[in-house]
């Protein structure tokens, strides 16, 4: 039986930064530490750089900078007895990420001559074990995704399911100095230990969902330095660690919407935030008190599955277009470019997309503006061609750029070529094409295996 | 009076919410502009389909959130973040038609 959290009890979080390797201040890690914090967590994840790379095993992150992050964090740790806890290792948090980070976190023990113990908890589910669940009826897909088929599931590269509080408290309980864990659901790698000790799962988890962007949630906002978060038996205080920012009950409450789809019900595992009779005041200048998050627990407890599987392989041109008869007739040109591409028979089995800058490239079939609107004098095109194959993705790339190159569209008086290549070569080779290919809920909740390791000597 | 959105509002963004949704944000410089945008329904269903182009039944929702002075329209993504023609992974370039929002204003 954990005691009852009275008002006198507080539980200090250190945050240092957004995502593991985005770098953080050593002056505002510094202060953090003079604060006695009780946790220093991080998460080291996101889906927002796509499904490259949890379908590659690849992070989006620097390993220099990873490094660079993990060793002031273990250190400080070790050094003031305070666990450190990250999320979603190497980016997506599947086996080669986590593997990736632990090689990492070794290579730092030895270079350092430090030796402690470290949990390891892996994310990745098997293809059986997904199987077995859709077969029984125990998966739904999120919203916007279509439903889970056995061939979607046998060929995703790799398949993680995002854990809750329950492995890193287990680990926790175990006295481990640093929590490695897989694919998480990042307010849990904040609350696990406070929820341990008896603080309110609703605030807990609500200052989680905050600490987790660390100083993204203070005005001016960045990604790559800390914050600190103190849990009380009624609220949490949000404090930045760097003169130069602050908590505002405008930015809190403001980062509260970022990236969620209703702010005032957030679900996680094992249930979903109640935001709304949540209060923001401003109790210092620089610092914010939030009250009244509520934890409402679900019956059946679900996990969410993410996956990613090849759909092709690509290659890329860059071009740019300078004339403006050619401007003016781009969407016709285009797509008589890519007619022509096909009846030469280049393009079984295989897609060509142009980017346009300067027209649509960045909003595409969403763009409202008419084409006959467009004021640009100039134009860049990415041609990219995506075939089933490395080889027929770049044959067809080629084939594209050099017929637009020399395509005699209608009217034309620029008879040297059509386009401006700042490259040679022209044509890059991108590789796999990743799409996420799970993204469900699965109403069963794995067993998280906590691995205890010493690390070091 | 005709008046921009961007009058009245101190953020206006666009984020994926998940890979599989877009979700726009709208944080007001203060309260009594979140009032009157929200008293006069000016962003609504309607409003984001038509100015986006796609179907009613893709917009997942209109959210006016008080603790922010702001309101946020979702809706589901035309492809899935990072498969076969996307354009924009992180979703982040796609506010600038709200910035065309205008309003016939009177107190």
């Amino acid at each position: 039986m954990t005691p009852e959290i009275t008002k006198y009890d507080e539980f200090v979080v250190l945050s240092p930064t957004a995502i593991l390797g985005y770098g953080f201040p050593i002056e505002s890690f510094k202060r953090g530490i003079d604060e006695k914090p009780n946790l220093i967590a991080v998460d080291a994840g996101s889906t927002d750089p796509g499904p490259y790379y949890l379908g590659s095993g690849h992070s989006f992150t620097d390993r220099e900078f990873v490094k660079r992050d993990l060793r002031i964090m273990i250190n400080a740790g070790l050094e003031n007895s305070v666990p450190v806890v990250i999320g979603t290792a190497g980016g997506s948090g599947s086996l080669p990420h986590l593997k990736w980070c632990e090689e990492i976190i070794n290579e730092i023990a030895a270079e350092d001559e430090i030796s402690f113990k470290m949990a390891v908890i892996p994310s990745d589910i098997s293809k059986e074990t997904v199987s077995t669940a859709l077969k029984s009826n125990k998966i739904r897909p999120l919203k916007g995704v279509k439903e889970l088929t056995q061939d979607l599931i046998e060929q995703s590269t790799g398949i993680v399911a995002q854990m809750g509080m329950k492995p890193f408290i287990e680990a926790l309980n175990q006295g481990c100095d640093v929590v490695l864990a897989g694919r998480s659901y990042d307010p849990a790698v904040f609350a696990a230990l406070p929820v341990s000790k008896g603080y309110d799962v609703g605030l807990s988890l609500h200052m989680g969902k905050i600490l987790e962007c660390a100083a993204i949630a203070s005005t001016p906002g960045s990604g790559a330095d800390c914050a600190l978060g103190r849990l009380r038996n009624d609220s949490f205080i949000l404090e930045p660690l760097n003169p130069s920012r602050k908590f505002t009950c405008e930015s809190t409450a403001a980062h509260t919407l970022y990236e969620k789809t209703d702010p005032y019900h957030l679900p996680g595992p094992g249930g979903e935030l109640d935001l709304t009779d949540c209060s923001f005041t401003q109790i210092t200048e620089n610092s914010v008190m939030v009250k009244g998050t509520k934890f409402i627990p679900e019956k059946t407890n679900t996990v969410k599955l993410e996956g990613a599987r090849v759909v092709g392989y690509r290659s890329i041109s860059i071009a740019g277009i300078r004339d403006p008869l050619m401007i003016s007739a781009i969407d016709t040109i285009l797509e008589e470019v890519k007619q022509a591409v096909e009846n030469m028979g280049k393009i079984d089995n295989g897609d060509i997309y142009f980017h346009v800058y300067g027209k649509n490239g960045v909003m595409g079939p969403l763009e409202p503006l008419p084409p006959e609107e467009m004021r640009s004098h100039e134009l860049a095109v990415v041609i990219e061609a995506i075939g089933d194959t490395q080889k027929k993705a770049d044959t067809l790339c080629s084939v594209t750029r050099s017929t637009l190159l020399h395509f005699g569209y209608e009217n034309r008086i620029s008879t040297a070529g059509n386009l401006a290549f700042p490259f040679s070569p022209s044509d890059i080779r991108m590789g796999e094409v990743y799409e996420f290919s799970i993204y469900h809920l699965m109403e069963i909740e794995p067993e998280f295996q906590v691995i205890i390791k010493t690390v070091g000597k | 009076m005709q008046m921009n959105i961007t009058e009245t509002a101190r953020v206006i963004r666009s984020k994926n919410a998940g890979p599989f949704e877009l979700t726009l944000d709208i944080i007001f410089k203060s309260e009594y502009w979140y009032k009157y945008f929200k008293n006069n329904n000016i962003i609504n269903t309607k409003v984001i389909s038509s100015l986006y182009g796609v179907n009613e039944s893709d917009i997942l929702g209109i959210i006016w959130f008080e603790p922010a002075n702001a309101v946020k329209a979702t809706m589901v993504r035309r492809i899935s973040s990072g498969a076969a023609g996307e354009t924009d992974i992180y979703g982040a370039q796609q506010h600038a038609p709200l910035l065309g929002i205008t309003f016939d204003y009177s107190e």
